[in-house]
């Protein structure tokens, strides 16, 4: 598969979003609702549940399955709300000394009037920078589209994992290829450029870990929900100063 | 011959997008050539009148009648605030780290117009007395856009800041993120946010003044998480570029959609500042959090 391939199939129809992993990694999901300051944004999906018995927080940016469920879900786009509601989800997890989830799955921070006037900037800013401190594990997993900012803003994480046909990129390379060379035909040359797909971003370093798909079968949700608990066991056993430090390198390596 | 004398007095502004580098040399003619001034009237950009050059020059880049800000250089927004400045980090450069097409070209030609290794000036100066540390973002280098240089040198400087036990003031301009560089500009983000906030934990003030423009990802970042948040009159300040909503939401933005004021109104920016009050107002806040005493 050429890159182009692969963000046409990171956005394909009948992958599973965000609350499909919720439904077939966390136990006993509850979902919490807004963000206590405007509105439930519902491109954000949040709550807490168990993973193989240890109680996480878990933030999903949740596209829709059909066109009316899309529709409800702003097409997995979030307003600031959608990010304020993650802070605050965030911070109620450090209290309670619970990892937190993160299933990444946008083409990016919602574009209109309302996200501009509520400050989608701002919201951005403070998700990234509050993720980026919080005294307890953090993982992220893009599963389809890595948009941007949108997209950073749930994944400052102490690891973050991409499904092998997943991408993660500043821009779309639609976005690329019509501001860069004023031709939005060369959308498959900018995917390239690009180095968006989960292979190029292991080698840069971007992601700790690609998973295969294998079909998104029931052994790969068994398989990835043994990881992910794994993963969260071993963060865990850091003391809280080397877990945010550590956190501090990842992303001071860039 | 017929005297043209709309082309003799007027010289229209280059498109400010482009980058309008090209302040021409002192002319170096005959004496009765050099006599005459390069122009002696402008259009502006914001009120389409013709103003006097020098007059415009004068007031820091700023319109006499419509109070349109021009841009102006990293360098010159530095001088405008600060009574001294020593220049740190000035070696980090980024490179084509994704083998870019023409990305390699596009850095070499812009060092050479600007002088300036890329986007970003970083340093130490003095602001009323009191010593900060200062960033100044360039727009005449890809309007200011953050690849590694950019949030290399930003960090840097936040965590000099924070040994130092300095504050930061961060004249912000900025198209956003980089697109050349792909992930690792986006990466810059969070690396930049990390290093403001150990500066912040640490107990140490950040002052960010959003200027013309400051979109993106770098609004998305360090431009939003400083303790306060000035605005420069008339900035375009927001997440989205206009042309992109416009684009998406299929209707025209209502006038003043994310300027400055509009930012303050919605309680995004906490001060909007005139460019001939910027260092005043910067040196109060400065005294009042770093000053022995207050007279």
């Amino acid at each position: 598969m050429n890159a182009y391939d692969i963000v046409l199939k990171s956005r394909e129809k009948g992958r599973p979003t965000a609350l499909t992993y919720i439904s077939r990694i966390v136990d006993g999901f509850i979902e919490l609702h807004g963000d206590r300051r405007f509105a439930d944004d519902c491109a954000v999906v949040g709550g807490v549940g168990a993973v193989e018995g240890m109680p996480v927080t878990v933030i999903g940016i949740e596209k829709g399955e059909d066109t009316n469920d899309k529709i409800a879900h702003h097409f997995g786009c979030a307003h600031p709300e959608g990010y304020r509601k993650a802070v605050r989800l965030m911070k109620q997890a450090e209290k309670f000394h619970r990892p937190v989830l993160c299933f990444v799955d946008t083409s990016g921070a919602y574009c209109g009037i309302g996200a501009e006037e509520r400050g989608q900037s701002e919201a951005i800013a403070m998700s990234i920078l509050e993720m980026l401190r919080l005294k307890t594990p953090t993982l992220s997993l893009i599963i389809g589209e890595g948009g941007s900012g949108g997209a950073l803003g749930l994944s400052a994480a102490d690891e973050v994992w991409i499904t092998e046909t997943s991408t993660y990129s500043v821009i779309s390379p639609e976005g690329c290829a019509s501001i860069l060379w004023k031709d939005s035909s060369r959308v498959a040359e900018a995917s390239e450029c690009l180095k968006m797909t989960a292979n190029d971003l292991a080698a840069l370093g971007a992601v700790e870990r690609v998973i295969p798909e294998d079909g998104f079968s029931d052994a790969f949700f068994e398989g990835l929900k043994a990881d992910i608990a794994a993963a969260f066991g071993k963060l865990k056993g850091l003391p809280v100063q080397t877990l945010v430090e550590n956190r501090y390198r990842r992303y001071r390596k860039f | 011959m017929k005297f043209d004398f709309k082309k003799f007095f007027f010289r229209k502004p280059k498109n400010e997008l482009e980058g309008s580098e090209n302040q021409a040399p002192a002319a170096e003619g005959p004496p009765q050539e050099a006599a005459i001034p390069e122009k002696l009237a402008e259009k502006c950009e914001g009120c389409g009148q013709i103003v006097l050059a020098d007059e415009v020059a004068a007031n820091f880049g700023v319109c006499p009648k419509c109070g349109h800000c021009r841009k102006i250089d990293a360098r010159a927004r530095i001088r405008l605030c600060f009574d001294s400045f020593e220049e740190l980090f000035a070696e980090e450069a980024s490179g084509n780290v994704l083998d870019f097409p023409g990305y390699s070209e596009k850095l070499a030609s812009l060092r050479e117009k600007t002088g300036e290794t890329d986007a970003v000036v970083t340093g130490t100066g003095v602001c009323g007395g009191i010593e900060a540390a200062v960033f100044s973002m360039e727009y005449r280098f890809m309007m200011g856009s953050m690849g590694h240089a950019v949030g290399e040198k930003i960090a840097k400087l936040f965590e000099y800041a924070t040994e130092k036990g300095l504050p930061v003031v961060g004249f912000v301009l900025s198209g956003g993120a980089r697109m050349q560089e792909g992930i690792i500009s986006l990466m810059q983000m969070a690396k930049t946010s990390a290093a403001v906030a150990k500066h912040g934990e640490a107990g140490l003030l950040y002052i960010s003044v959003l200027t013309d423009p400051t979109t993106g990802g770098v609004s998305a970042s360090f431009a939003f998480e400083a303790d306060i948040i000035m605005a420069e009159k008339g900035a375009l300040i927001g997440f989205a570029g206009p042309r992109v909503i416009e684009q998406t939401i299929r209707q025209k933005l209502p006038e003043g959609f994310q300027r400055a004021e509009f930012l303050e109104e919605k309680g995004f920016a906490d001060l909007i500042v005139e460019r001939k009050e910027m260092k005043e107002k910067l040196c109060a806040l400065l005294r009042l959090h770093c000053g022995e005493a207050i007279a």
